[in-house]
């Protein structure tokens, strides 16, 4: 891809150190965001999805949690290291971010249409008439009816869906350059979620942002993403494009995940189904983290982490079975 | 999959309706209602899993709680061996729960903490007296092996398990009681797809051991089109669609039907589904749209639908459709 890199983020790690110990939520974390791409971050309930993207805006609880090494290349600069004021300016400005559920992060006594204006005034030099004049067009962008309308009314005389476009009408006000979004229509029904995700195809083919979608849906990630990195315990397990990753997944948890999936073309008696849990975040194994759960571990693997490397297909995937180890190995046994 | 039309009905739901009261927000106004369910009827055969779907606020869950009395319906019939469950005594509804149970979304809400699972099924047999004290014990193990637990979980309390595993106990609770029917409402939809597969599985395979019926809520389609033998799709408290599952997904015919469907995202980047876009939001159940209730967001409505309500149609054996142009669109 010739494309231009607009986010870099290098060997992350982010720890919580709570009364129990010290959990590496996120240990070691690299991946590349280009202009105009969908990067999708996948990956089972608690294996750092939102971590990541918290660590990115610097938006972790501390304490308990901490960035504890790597970088976050923004264009040029290193985020993990600016000052906190530098950080104001930039999230919700260069950066910005959705979540899950829009409720949360909007003020429920406070009408949408004056909270998107804030928002824009914190970073652009307009004066309250324009602010809130901006504020309404932003709400036509996102497929509002009659925007000036709701403009004037509290977030809980909308819809759910309604909500997710004012939260996205927010974050798009000041054109960021990266946008992103930490499961934002898991919690909206089907129908509204294929509007949501229509609506910000179109945005960013529109604006030319660089998007982060962190979801557990495949079924989202198959349908809007460029590329996508399988996340497991902390770590990324898998980095490939979307069609290299359906058609010929590497490691054994995405062909598990995949193929637990229920068909919704196919009849299946039985559903393939990964065994057993994920290891407890306290209680990290010392080699392959998914090796309790994989049909193909060997004493390697229990012994040994595997690096994140390279296959022919362009595939990134960390596991030994793609290593000259795994060969040598097996003429030991 | 059972062939169904030859099982014997095990539970009939007619004309069921469930309104709810709202609180007046001026004084004169007029009093309201919300219409959670508005005058269904449907029918659950022995051995069968029927699953209800539909977006969020339609009426699948105070269905389920109707069928249990959870919630005093406001009309209709729920016939369960012969006897109207709606009328029935205080002391027979309570004799009856054991043969009807419910499996909720998150275990952990409906699971006492200070209790260790041992307690919590040892409580749910001596409530419904299902098995005699002496053999508890045996049972507990039976059950423990049933839903895939080791023994020693008997000792331990619901928080030192994962979500998946207090699923597990909260099935295992339901099965405690020797239930004919249990209604799943949102049962896998808390859990990851590795975790929730293994439940399907167990899910199923207890159906055929046990010769269970059950009742599915669920909003994720493809695990509807996994688990069931029909299907129902309920808009604004109506059912507007009820069908074989196969004849449901390959023939969809009510046009809600096929527009949430064809919203399903699929997990496979070189299938581009034709997707057939909804314009708004669901219609509030306080006030629904006069005649066909989806006519604010239907593609194909006609005069005709705002003015009239649709008869149910049967547009092939067991397909049943809401829609004045049901047959129509059933042929297209
Ligand atoms: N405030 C906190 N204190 C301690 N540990 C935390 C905290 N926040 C997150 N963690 C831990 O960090 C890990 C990653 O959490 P994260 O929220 O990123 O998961 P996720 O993949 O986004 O999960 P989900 O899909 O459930 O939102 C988990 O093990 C979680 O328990
Ligand atoms: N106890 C209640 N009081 C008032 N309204 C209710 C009550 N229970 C449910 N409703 C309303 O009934 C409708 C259907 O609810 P429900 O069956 O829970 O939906 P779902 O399909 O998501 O399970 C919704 O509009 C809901 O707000
Ligand atoms: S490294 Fe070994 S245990 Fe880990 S995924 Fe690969 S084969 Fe399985
Ligand atoms: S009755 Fe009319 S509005 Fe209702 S689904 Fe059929 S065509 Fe659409
Ligand atoms: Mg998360
Ligand atoms: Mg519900």
């Amino acid at each position: 891809m010739s494309k231009e890199v607009i986010l870099e983020v290098k060997n992350l790690q982010t720890h919580f150190t709570t009364k129990r110990g010290t959990s590496k939520a996120v240990d070691g974390i690299d991946f590349t965001l280009h202009k105009g791409e969908t990067l999708g971050i996948v990956g089972e309930s608690g294996c750092g999805k939102s971590i990541t993207s918290l660590s990115i805006l610097r938006l972790i609880p501390s304490p308990p949690g901490k960035i504890a090494g790597g970088e976050v290349l923004f264009k040029g600069r290193n985020l993990v290291e600016l000052p906190e004021s530098e950080m104001r300016k930039l999230r919700g400005n260069e950066i910005s971010m959705i979540f899950q559920e829009p409720m949360t992060s909007l003020n429920p006594v406070l009408p949408v249409g004056e909270q998107i204006a804030e928002a824009i005034r914190l970073h652009q030099k307009l004066n309250k008439k324009e602010a809130a004049k901006k504020a309404v067009e932003m709400l036509r962008l996102v497929g509002i009816p009659s925007p000036e309308k709701r403009a004037k009314q509290e977030p809980f005389q909308l819809s759910g869906g309604m909500r997710q476009r004012v939260m996205i009408a927010m974050a798009l006000s000041c054109n960021p350059e990266v946008l992103i979004a930490d499961e934002p229509t898991t919690a909206l029904d089907v129908t509204i979620q294929a509007q949501i995700l229509r609506l910000m195809k179109e945005l960013q083919e529109r604006l030319g942002m660089g998007v982060i979608l962190i979801t557990h849906d495949l079924g989202v990630v198959a349908e809007t993403c460029d590329k996508v990195a399988v996340m497991y315990a902390g770590n990324i397990v898998e980095h490939a494009t979307t069609e290299t990753l359906f058609e010929t997944p590497l490691h054994p948890y995405t062909q598990g995940l995949l193929a637990s999936l229920p068909k919704i073309d196919e009849d299946q008696e039985e559903l393939y189904t990964i065994e057993g849990n994920v290891p407890s975040a306290f209680n990290m194994p010392s080699g392959c983290r998914f090796a309790s759960r994989c049909p193909l571990a060997t004493n390697l693997c229990r012994e040994y982490k595997p690096e994140l490397i390279e296959h022919e297909s362009g595939s990134k995937v960390r596991c030994w079975v793609y290593s000259n180890k795994w060969q040598e190995q097996e003429v030991v046994v | 999959m059972i062939n169904v039309q030859e099982q014997k009905v095990l539970l009939e739901v007619q004309n069921l309706k469930q309104y709810f009261p709202v609180k007046r927000e001026k004084l004169l106004q007029p009093k309201l209602s919300v219409k959670a369910v508005d005058d269904i009827s449907f029918t659950l055969r022995e051995g069968e899993t029927l699953s209800i779907v539909g977006e969020s606020g339609c009426g699948k869950s105070t269905t389920g709680r109707a069928i249990l009395r959870l919630d005093e319906p406001t009309a209709g019939k729920v016939v369960y061996n012969g006897k109207n469950i709606l009328e029935l005594s205080k002391k027979d509804l309570r004799t009856l729960r054991g043969d009807l149970q419910v499996i909720f979304q998150d275990p952990f809400a409906s699971l006492n903490p200070r209790q260790t699972i041992q307690q919590i099924l040892s409580e749910a047999m001596s409530i419904q007296n299902s098995v005699q004290k002496e053999l508890r014990k045996d049972r507990m193990r039976e059950l423990m092996h049933l839903v895939g637990l080791p023994e020693e979980a008997l000792s331990r309390h619901p928080h030192e398990f994962s979500g998946g595993q207090r699923q597990r106990i909260g099935i295992a609770r339901a099965l405690a009681v020797n239930p004919k029917l249990i209604i799943c409402d949102e049962a896998v939809s808390a859990l990851d797809v590795s975790i929730q597969a293994q439940i399907l599985n167990l899910l199923k395979r207890l159906q055929r051991q046990l010769n269970l019926t059950f009742l599915f809520i669920s909003h994720d389609l493809s695990v509807v089109r996994h688990i069931s033998d029909r299907v129902m799709v309920m808009y604004l408290g109506k059912v507007v669609e009820i069908a074989p599952k196969h004849a449901l997904f390959d023939q969809p015919t009510h046009p809600y039907t096929r527009a949430l469907l064809s919203s399903i995202p699929v997990p496979n980047p070189k299938v581009q589904t034709e997707r057939i876009l909804l314009s708004g939001d669901v219609p509030s159940p306080i006030n629904p749209p006069s005649g066909c209730r989806f006519h604010t967001r239907c593609p194909f409505a006609t005069e005709l639908c705002s003015s009239k309500e649709p008869e149910t149609v049967e547009v092939q054996n067991g397909h049943y459709v809401a829609c004045h142009y049901a047959n129509d669109f059933f042929s297209a």
